[in-house]
This record gives C-alpha cells, sequence and structure tokens, in this order.
C-alpha cells in the first residue's frame, strides 16, 4: 500500500479571484471594473468640455507655454538660472527651493523633536519643564505667523551691510543673509575626495569587523581612535602631497551688496527655522508617546543586565518605540513639506512662489499650473512615505527577527 | 493666498466644465441684483476700504459708475478684494463681472486670458522708491542692489529686462502682497521697492516716515492701467467701456456732479444727445435714458473722481500729467457720445 502524494489545490485562480473581487468573487470584479470605467468616462468628458469651454472663450490652454521665456529673475537658485531661461527651468529652480527647505527642516525637526521629548521624559524636573513648554508654546501658535515672526523678528534685529556684523573679516551678517567665503574648486579636490571616500569605506569595514568580534567571540574593540586616525589623516596626507582642495572667494563690500562669497538668504533661514522649530513640537508628542509606549519592564530588564541607561535606550527601547513613531512622524514630514509653501509670504522662491505664482500670473493659464503643482506636492508627499513605509518594513522585520 | 488661487482654480475648472451657453452678463448682474466688482486688497487712490468698510478710490468709482448706470444706486456692489495672481482667475470663473484692479493692459494679457481690456483709466509707468539716505539720485546707480516687488504682476520681467539692458545686477525679493513687500522694504531687507508710480506713491503714505523716501525720476515701462470684462458677451463689454468713456467726456463737456442738475436741462445738443433728452443712445447700451445723468450724479466726472482719489484732493497728489485730457496737453481721450 503506498500513499500517494496529493496535489496541492489549485490556489493561483483562488487568490486572484479573492484579491480582486473580494468576498464577493467574480461578481464583485465585474462591478469594480463597471465602477472605474465609469469614473474614467466622467474624468474624460470633464476635462473635453473644459477644454471646448475654454476654446470657446479663446482662453489659451496646453502646456506649450513652458517652453517659453521666463524674463523674470529668482533670487536663489541651486541650478545656474538667469531670465532667459525656459519656464522648465524656474519650474526646477522653485523645487529645488522646496525640497531643499523640506529636507533640512524635516532633519532640523527630527532632531529637536527627539531631544524635546527626551526633555521631557526626563526625571530633571526642570528639563521636562522647559520641555513641557517649548511644546506648549510652540505647536499653539499658527505656523504662518511664526514665519513671520522669524523674518521681521531676525530682519528687525540685524544691521544693513554696510554696518554688518563681520566674523575673522570672512564671514558678514547683515539683513541681506549670512555671506560666506566662498569655496573654490583647485586641482587638490579630487584626490582630497578620494581620500576622504576611502577612509569613510574603511570605516565601515572597521566597524563591521568589530561588530562580528562582538556576537561571535564576545570581544569588545574600541574602534573609534582608528577611524578618528583615518579620518582626518588620511584627507591630510593627500592634501599635503596633491596641494590644497579648495580655495576661499572672500565677499567683499562693493556699492549696496557684498560682491563675491556665497550667501545665505535671511529669507531661506526664517523658513527653515519656523518650520523646523513648529514640527519639532510635534514630533516630540509622538516621540514621547512612542517611548511611553515600550513597557517599563524592557527598560528594567536592559539595565538588571548591566547596560548603561544610554544603552538601553538606544538597543532596546527606541527600536521598539519606533514601530509606533513612524506612521505620525511621516505625517509630520508631509506636514513640513506642504507648509513650506507658506514660503510666498516672506519671499523665499519656492515652487508656489515662483511656479504657481510668478508664473501663473504671467501666462495665466492657471489650471495647467495648479494641476502641475498639485500632482507635483502629492509626488513628494508619496515618495515621502514609501521610504518612511519602507524604513517601517525594515524595523519590524529586524524585530520579528 | 495658495487655497485661494487654489479655489479659484477648481471654481474655473468647474464653471468651465458646467456653462455651455455665452454668459448674459447684464441680465446676470440685474437678475443678482447687484454688481460684483474685483479690485484690490486695499491700495490708496485706487481701491481701498475705510475704517467703515466703504471702498473708495478711481478704480472703485469705475464699478459705482457701474452701478449707478445699471441701478441708479451706485452702492449697489460686492467688492472682492483680490490679489494679483488670482484677479485673472476670479473674472474667468465668473466670481466678478468685471475687474477694476490696477491691471496692466498688455498683448497677451489681452490675448491669452479669455477677457479684453475696455480702457485706460490711468496712464502708469514702473518706478523706483529708495530710501533718501542712500542719495541715490537716477535709477542707473542702482547695480548691484537688493529690489523688493509683489509677485503676480508685469513689475517683475519690467525689473528683469531694465537691469539686464543696462547690464546691472541686482537680486529680486518676491512677495505675495504689497503689504508684506513694504514691510520688507521699511525693514531694510531691500534697497529698492519697485512698482507702478502710482503705487510708489501709495504705498510711501503707508511707510513710518514718507519723507525720508523718494520715487526716483526714471520711468521704466509703459503701464496702461484699466478695467477687463470677459469675452463673448459684447454688450456688456460696450457698458464698462462707454461708462469710463462718459466719465471722461464729462470733463470735456464740462459737466460735474455740482452743475449736472442744471447741465441736463441745458439746450446745447451734444448735451442733449447725452443726457438721453434727444435720442435713444442709452438704450442701445442696454441701459436706460439717463445712464450718462446717473454716472455723473453718483461719481462725478473722470477729472472729479481722479482730484479725489489721487490728484490735489487726496493724500496722493499726484500731478495729471499724461492723465490730463488731450486737448489740456494729456492722453485722456474719450470717442464721442452720439
Amino acid at each position: 500500500m503506498s500513499i500517494e502524494s496529493r496535489s496541492p489545490p489549485p490556489q493561483l485562480a483562488f487568490r486572484l479571484k479573492r484579491a480582486l473581487g473580494g468576498r464577493a468573487g467574480w461578481g464583485g470584479f465585474a462591478l469594480q471594473i463597471v465602477f472605474v470605467v465609469v469614473l474614467i468616462w466622467i474624468g474624460y468628458e470633464i476635462i473635453a468640455n473644459a477644454r471646448a469651454n475654454l476654446e470657446t472663450q479663446h482662453i489659451t490652454s496646453g502646456f506649450g507655454f513652458l517652453k517659453n521665456t521666463a524674463g523674470f529673475d529668482v533670487s536663489q537658485s541651486l541650478i545656474p538660472y538667469s531670465g532667459s531661461d525656459p519656464y522648465t527651468r524656474v519650474f526646477l529652480v522653485g523645487l529645488l527651493n522646496t525640497l531643499l527647505v523640506s529636507v533640512i527642516g524635516i532633519v532640523f525637526a527630527t532632531v529637536i523633536g527627539f531631544i524635546v521629548a527626551l526633555c521631557r521624559l526626563s526625571p530633571n524636573w526642570l528639563l521636562s519643564r522647559i520641555g513641557g513648554a517649548y511644546v506648549e508654546g510652540v505647536r499653539n501658535v499658527p505656523v504662518l505667523f511664526q514665519i513671520l515672526f522669524w523674518y521681521l523678528a531676525v530682519l528687525a534685529a540685524l544691521p544693513g551691510p554696510r554696518q554688518s556684523i563681520s566674523l575673522f573679516g570672512s564671514f558678514f551678517l547683515s539683513n541681506r543673509g549670512l555671506i560666506i567665503p566662498r569655496p573654490v574648486a583647485d586641482p587638490g579636490l579630487l584626490p582630497f575626495a578620494l581620500a576622504v571616500l576611502v577612509a569613510i569605506i574603511a570605516s565601515l569595514l572597521l566597524r563591521h569587523h568589530a561588530r562580528r568580534q562582538l556576537f561571535e567571540k564576545g570581544r569588545s574593540i574600541a574602534i573609534w581612535p582608528y577611524v578618528a586616525g583615518m579620518l582626518i589623516g588620511l584627507p591630510l596626507l593627500a592634501a599635503l602631497v596633491f596641494g590644497v582642495p579648495v580655495t576661499f572667494e572672500f565677499p567683499e563690500l562693493k556699492g549696496f551688496n557684498f560682491a563675491g562669497g556665497s550667501r545665505v538668504i535671511p529669507e531661506f533661514v526664517a523658513l527653515t527655522v519656523a518650520l523646523s522649530t513648529y514640527t519639532a513640537a510635534f514630533i516630540a508628542e509622538i516621540v514621547r508617546a512612542g517611548i511611553m509606549s515600550v513597557h517599563k519592564g524592557q527598560m528594567e530588564a536592559g539595565l538588571s543586565l548591566g547596560l548603561s541607561r544610554g544603552s538601553v535606550l538606544r538597543l532596546i527601547v527606541v527600536p521598539q518605540a519606533m514601530r509606533v513613531i513612524l506612521p505620525p512622524l511621516t505625517n509630520q514630514y508631509l506636514n513640513l513639506t506642504k507648509n513650506s509653501s507658506l514660503a510666498v509670504a516672506i519671499g523665499y522662491p519656492d515652487l508656489v512662489s515662483v511656479f504657481a505664482g510668478t508664473t501663473l500670473s504671467q501666462t495665466g493659464q492657471a489650471i495647467e499650473i495648479i494641476a502641475i503643482t498639485m500632482g507635483v506636492y502629492l509626488a513628494i508627499s508619496l515618495v515621502t512615505s514609501a521610504l518612511m513605509s519602507f524604513y517601517g518594513w525594515r524595523i519590524s522585520r529586524s524585530l520579528g527577527a | 493666498m495658495k487655497r485661494v488661487s487654489l479655489v479659484f482654480s477648481l471654481a474655473l475648472a468647474a464653471s468651465l466644465s458646467a456653462q455651455t451657453a455665452h454668459a448674459q452678463t447684464l441680465k446676470t448682474v440685474k437678475d443678482r441684483g447687484m454688481l460684483s466688482c474685483g479690485v484690490s486688497q486695499g491700495l490708496p487712490g485706487f481701491s481701498s476700504p475705510d475704517d467703515k468698510g466703504n471702498w473708495t478710490g478711481i478704480d472703485v468709482d469705475i464699478c459705482r459708475a457701474i452701478a449707478a448706470a445699471i441701478f441708479d444706486d451706485p452702492s449697489k456692489i460686492k467688492f472682492v478684494p483680490l490679489s494679483a495672481k488670482d484677479r485673472f482667475t476670479a473674472l474667468q470663473s465668473g466670481e466678478i463681472d468685471v475687474l477694476s484692479r490696477n491691471t496692466t493692459w498688455t498683448l497677451s494679457r489681452d490675448t491669452s486670458l479669455g477677457a479684453n481690456f475696455t480702457g485706460v483709466t490711468y496712464y502708469d509707468g514702473q518706478g523706483f522708491l529708495v530710501k533718501k539716505s542712500l542719495k541715490v539720485n537716477s535709477a542707473l546707480e542702482l547695480n548691484s542692489a537688493s529690489v523688493c516687488v509683489q509677485t503676480g504682476t508685469t513689475t517683475e520681467q519690467n525689473l528683469a529686462d531694465y537691469f539686464k539692458g543696462n547690464n546691472m545686477k541686482y537680486e529680486v525679493i518676491a512677495f505675495a502682497s504689497a503689504d508684506e513687500t513694504v514691510k520688507a522694504y521699511e525693514s531694510g531687507r531691500c534697497d529698492v521697492f519697485t512698482s507702478d508710480v502710482s503705487q510708489l506713491y501709495a504705498e510711501r503714505l503707508k511707510l513710518s516716515n514718507p519723507t525720508d523716501h523718494v520715487v526716483l525720476p526714471e520711468v521704466i515701462s509703459k503701464e496702461p492701467l484699466g478695467p477687463m470684462v470677459r469675452h463673448g458677451d459684447d454688450q456688456w463689454f460696450d457698458i464698462v467701456k462707454w461708462v469710463l468713456y462718459g466719465m471722461v467726456d464729462a470733463e470735456e463737456m464740462g459737466v460735474s456732479q455740482k452743475n449736472v442738475d442744471e447741465m441736463a436741462k441745458s439746450d446745447k445738443p451734444d448735451l442733449k444727445r447725452a443726457f438721453g433728452t434727444d435720442g435713444n443712445l442709452g438704450e442701445q447700451l442696454g441701459l436706460t435714458k439717463d445712464w450718462f445723468y446717473r454716472i455723473i450724479k453718483a461719481v462725478g466726472n473722470y477729472g472729479e473722481s481722479f482730484d479725489r482719489n489721487v490728484g490735489a484732493g487726496s493724500k496722493l497728489q499726484i500731478a495729471r500729467g499724461l492723465n490730463q485730457l488731450w486737448n489740456k496737453g494729456g492722453i485722456q481721450y474719450a470717442p464721442p457720445i452720439r
């Protein structure tokens, strides 16, 4: 008597049916298709009708305007830009400015938020009250007022360019912004950059090796002296052999403003400071909630194993708290990015200001430009949230392992 | 600001996808019992509300005159304050019936927005406001200056053209509203505030010490400002156009708010035609025979409106200049009422 191996039931079709039709099966699937078709038809009707009406009213439509010359200038641009470039370039300049303020704002907001949360959780009475006051004070004032406050308060306090505050004769602080020496590349730059890269890779390898030793043989190696030596020593050596990597162009007062040097415009500073401090107040509460959601037994267990308080926080509590923190943290990152569109109030040239503002009024093509701008913010938000989901997936995987 | 333009864009998209027939603006206005007039967010002399919420200004007078011609009541108006960049969308979407908001007449605006300019209420030009303490006497000395400007205007392009044409460098900081622009200029963020000259005079009044600031002599552009209406309704276009012409012609014929009752009884043939005691010119416009009388009775002639709002009788003290009548050395000229 032999045991026949039974073939598994045909699961693929069953699963497909479940995925597409839900519990209702193929009938539900058909209903969904009809629904999507109706939606597409309605959307098409709206667009076709709007286009026909735009034509009868002689309102220009379409995206041809993007190739036209912009003809206006922008105060801050990460890529070379002049007034004779087309609107596509303006779009790119605005988008990069938005991304710049968002990325830097997110970094600062996260750092400040974590610090404030740890202050609030601290057993130290003064620290926890300062943390509490910060959160309550900052999150209850509308962000637009905070932006205007930083902009007008900062500006009002700073002197004009001719009386600017000078640091070491090469940094100048005035109401035109912070002017710093501009680094100019020299032939020594390439070997210098390579040396830095080699040092970083070697440090990472060393860290990997040290961890292996720790996990497999229980030996703890202090790697920081080697890392520091490599990170400082190698580039220094490269600079000595191949010559200095960069020289600096120093700013000089000419006429109204400084000539030469790089400049951080006050609009950028005000916007970044306002957005990161505002969002940090929310992040602090999220982080506090996350850490408090980890059972205190975890902390006690860690301490009883002989780990220091810092190590317990870093290795045991925060990784578990991250699962709770991540989804609302993503929300705050998205809020910060979207709030950056308030830049137009203080004259920072972000996407809304240069594209949905100046470009819109010069071309008058409101529907196209607003649609593009909304699409861009949607795309930024989706990418941010995808990155955060990926990070969350990695954390839950490592916790599950 | 963003939310407002978003609302208008959505309204525009919705109205464009819904409306099919041409708008009968005059009928719509009559049915509503009120004229919807797009104005600025507060520009003294052109359109600004006082502390009681009453709007005054030369742009406001155009709307009051239209309301007077239709309803015989210059107060039947809903004023819609608009930022520079929202104004055209508000007109296209039907939110307002007429845009009377110091708007420069250019070819691209006349052709691509689905709207028409009906005339010129004020001949303006772009200029520069600087602090006297800078000791600058000409715009050509402004190399490497920081310039504050309001976004959504023709100003930004003129500025770029002028500095490029004269090989000068500059930094532009563009703000969403005039108030923020002036605040930044006053705080010292910029050396220069640029806008239409009339606006410079008006905004200078808002500064804490107006006499410390001076408007430079250079006028770098032509900025003919006028009202706009939507394409596709010629009757409405004619009405808005002839309300302004009526005010200019009244000044030329010596008809003013004070003497309008006397003049209405005059035997002079041109006056009889205008006042509708002879012929039915008003009815040809779709209005009543006494449209001219109503306008002048309510807001006065062009010269009176100018003096009261921006000229000698106002705080702005702007000289008539180009806006003087054609037979007195200016270029304000209206076709005859006949």
